[in-house]
C-alpha cells in the first residue's frame, strides 16, 4: 500500500519532461511526413497548384509573415469570440436544462434536430445579417457550432450523477443549489471539457468558412480564397497551415485549462506517469 | 406521537412500500429501535432492506404508516442533520481531498473553517487515517474509502448512523477488520446504528438485535436478540453462542424464504 501515500506530483516540469518522451516518435513521423512530401514532389514534378513543396509554403509564409498573422489573428478572434458566446450560452443552456428536466425533456428533442442541421450551411445567412465585414457575422457561425456540443456534452455531465451522491447531499438536508455547486457542476467539468475541446476546433472552421463567403481583405480564409484565385498556392497553403497552427493552439489552451480544472479527476492519473 | 415513541431512536409502525411500478417493496414493517442500539437488517436481495433504511432516513417516501427518529417525524429530523449515511459505494467526491470530503456536512452545516479542520482532524484520528488527508479518494484502498465515508457520517455527531451494506463490496479480511473498527468507534460514539447487511456473522458479530426479513414482498420475518457479551473481539468469533446465533439468524432466514408466517424464537419477541 506503500504506493497508495505517494502525493500525486503537481509541478508541470516533470509531466511536460515525460510528455516529451512520448511525443518522440510522434515527432519523427511528422519530420518523416514531410521529407517524404519534399521528396515525392520534387522527384515527380508535381504541378504547384496541385500541391505546392513544403519549401514553397515556407518560403511563401516567410514573405508574407505580417500579413498572414494579422489576418490569422484577424480570424482567431473571430473564433474565439464565437466559441465564447455560443460555449457559453451551451453552458448556460446545460444548467438550465438540468435544472428544470420539464424544459430538458420537452426542447431536447428540438436540440438533437437542430444539431443535425449543417449550421455551416447559414454562413452566407449570417453574412447578410450582420454585414460581410462585421466581425460578429463569423462569430454568430462559430457560435452556433459550438453551442450544441458543449450544451450537450455539459449536460451529460450534469446529468450522470451517481444517485447515491445525491442521497448523501439529501440526507444533509442540501438544497438544489447545493447539489449542483457541490456535486453536479464539478462532476460535468471533464464532460464540459470535451465539448470545449471540440468546441475550439469547430470555431475555427466555422470563422474561416465563414469567411470564405466574403469579409473584409485582412481575414484568413478571405486571404486563402484570394490567393486561390490568383493561383498563388504556396501562399493560400501557408494560410491554411497557419489556420491550423492557430486551431491546435486554441485546443491546447483548452486542454491546458482542462489540467488546471480537474486535475483531480482519477484520468489525471496518466500525467503523473503511473 | 405518543410518549412511548418519543423515547426511541427509531420508531417505525405500519410501513408500506408500493413502487411507482407497482411492485410491493414493503408489507407493514414495524421496529423500534432503542437509543444505542446497533440493529442489523438481514434478507435476501430484493426484501427491501435498503427501503427500510432510506425511509428511516426521508430519502424514500412511504405508501403506508409512520417512521419517527427521535420521536419526530423523519422529514423533520432529516432537516435537523439527525443522521449520518454510509452507502455500500463509499460516494465519496474525486474533486475534494480526503479532508475535504470529511468536512462536506460541516461546510452544510456552516460550521468555521477552524471548527471544520479540528473536527477533520479528530476524525481522521477515529478512523486511522492521519496522513491522508490531502489524499484524493482514489487513491485509497475500498476499505480505506469506506473508513473516509464512515469518519464523514460521523463528523457532525449524528445520534442515528444509517449504513446500507458499507462493508458489501469488501474482502472477507478487510471487511472483518472493519466490523471490528466499527464496534470500537460505535461504543466511544454511542449512537444508534442500523445497519443493512447480506452477511449472517457480520449481523451476528455487530448487532443487539438482528431482524430478519424475507421477500416478495418485504417484511420482517423474525427478530434475534444478541446476548453475546461486549467488548466483542476476535474471539467473539469463535464463542459457540456465535455460532448458535449463526445458525439460528440462518433458520430464520431460511423459513422467511419459504414465505413462512412471521414466527418467534423461543428467545425473541416479535415485534
Amino acid at each position: 500500500m506503500s504506493t497508495i501515500v505517494e502525493p500525486v506530483p503537481s509541478g508541470l516540469t516533470r509531466e511536460l519532461g515525460g510528455r516529451l518522451r512520448d511525443w518522440v516518435p510522434a515527432l519523427v513521423v511528422f519530420v518523416l511526413a514531410i521529407a517524404l512530401w519534399q521528396g515525392l514532389t520534387t522527384a515527380f514534378h508535381v504541378q504547384t497548384f496541385l500541391l505546392p513543396k513544403p519549401s514553397d509554403i515556407a518560403r511563401s509564409f516567410w514573405e508574407n509573415k505580417s500579413a498572414l498573422w494579422s489576418a490569422g489573428v484577424y480570424t482567431l478572434k473571430e473564433a474565439a469570440g464565437g466559441f465564447v458566446l455560443g460555449s457559453g450560452l451551451g453552458i448556460l443552456a446545460a444548467l438550465l436544462l438540468a435544472r428544470f428536466r420539464v424544459v430538458g425533456a420537452a426542447l431536447m428533442p428540438f436540440a438533437i434536430a437542430a444539431n443535425a442541421i449543417p449550421i455551416i450551411a447559414f454562413a452566407p445567412i449570417t453574412n447578410n445579417w450582420f454585414g460581410l465585414l462585421n466581425p460578429f457575422s463569423k462569430m454568430a457561425i462559430a457560435a452556433v457550432l459550438c453551442f450544441f456540443p458543449t450544451m450537450v456534452n455539459t449536460l451529460r455531465g450534469l446529468t450522470s450523477v451517481h444517485p447515491s451522491s445525491i442521497e448523501l447531499m439529501r440526507s444533509y438536508a442540501a438544497g438544489e443549489t447545493a447539489v449542483f455547486r457541490h456535486v453536479r457542476i464539478p462532476n460535468s467539468l471533464p464532460f464540459m471539457f470535451t465539448g470545449l475541446k471540440i468546441s475550439a476546433v469547430l470555431s475555427m472552421i466555422g470563422a474561416i468558412v465563414g469567411e470564405y463567403f466574403g469579409g473584409p481583405t485582412n481575414a484568413l480564409g478571405v486571404s486563402i480564397l484570394n490567393d486561390t484565385q490568383l493561383f498563388d498556392f504556396p501562399r493560400a497553403w501557408a494560410g491554411i497551415v497557419l489556420a491550423s497552427a492557430f486551431g491546435l493552439a486554441f485546443y491546447g489552451l483548452v486542454v491546458l485549462a482542462e489540467h488546471f480544472t480537474t486535475s483531480w479527476h482519477p484520468s489525471a492519473r496518466s500525467f503523473s506517469g503511473e | 406521537m405518543s410518549v412511548d415513541a418519543g423515547s426511541k431512536a427509531v420508531s417505525i409502525r405500519g410501513v408500506s412500500k408500493t413502487f411507482r411500478t407497482g411492485t410491493t417493496a414493503l408489507v407493514d414493517i414495524d421496529l423500534e429501535v432503542e437509543p444505542g442500539e446497533f440493529v442489523s437488517l438481514i434478507g435476501p436481495s430484493g426484501c427491501g432492506k435498503s427501503t427500510v433504511l432510506r425511509i428511516v432516513g426521508d430519502l424514500v417516501q412511504p405508501s403506508a404508516g409512520s417512521v419517527l427518529v427521535n420521536g419526530k417525524p423523519a422529514h423533520r429530523a432529516r432537516l435537523d442533520h439527525d443522521y449520518g449515511i454510509v452507502f455500500q459505494d463509499a460516494v465519496l467526491y474525486d474533486w475534494r481531498t480526503v479532508a475535504k470530503n470529511v468536512s462536506l456536512p460541516l461546510e452544510m452545516l456552516g460550521w468555521s473553517r477552524a471548527r471544520r479542520k479540528a473536527r477533520v482532524e479528530e476524525m481522521l484520528e477515529l478512523v486511522e487515517l492521519r496522513g491522508f488527508e490531502s489524499s484524493r479518494p482514489w487513491q485509497l484502498s475500498g476499505g480505506m474509502q469506506q473508513r473516509v465515508s464512515i469518519a464523514r457520517a460521523l463528523s457532525f455527531d449524528p445520534s442515528l448512523l444509517l449504513m446500507d451494506e458499507p462493508f458489501g463490496a469488501l474482502d472477507e479480511m478487510t471487511r472483518e477488520r472493519l466490523n471490528l473498527e466499527l464496534l470500537q468507534i460505535w461504543e466511544k460514539a454511542g449512537s444508534t446504528v442500523i445497519f443493512v447487511t447480506h452477511s449472517i456473522p457480520e449481523a451476528v458479530f455487530l448487532s443487539t438485535r438482528v431482524v430478519v426479513m424475507s421477500s416478495r414482498p418485504g417484511r420482517i420475518a423474525d427478530v434475534i436478540p444478541v446476548d453475546l457479551p461486549r467488548p466483542r473481539g476476535v474471539a467473539t468469533r469463535e464463542d459457540t453462542r456465535f455460532f448458535e446465533l449463526v445458525t439460528a439468524v440462518r433458520e430464520a432466514l431460511a423459513a422467511g424464504r419459504v414465505e413462512a408466517p412471521p414466527r418467534s424464537l423461543a428467545t425473541g419477541e416479535v415485534y
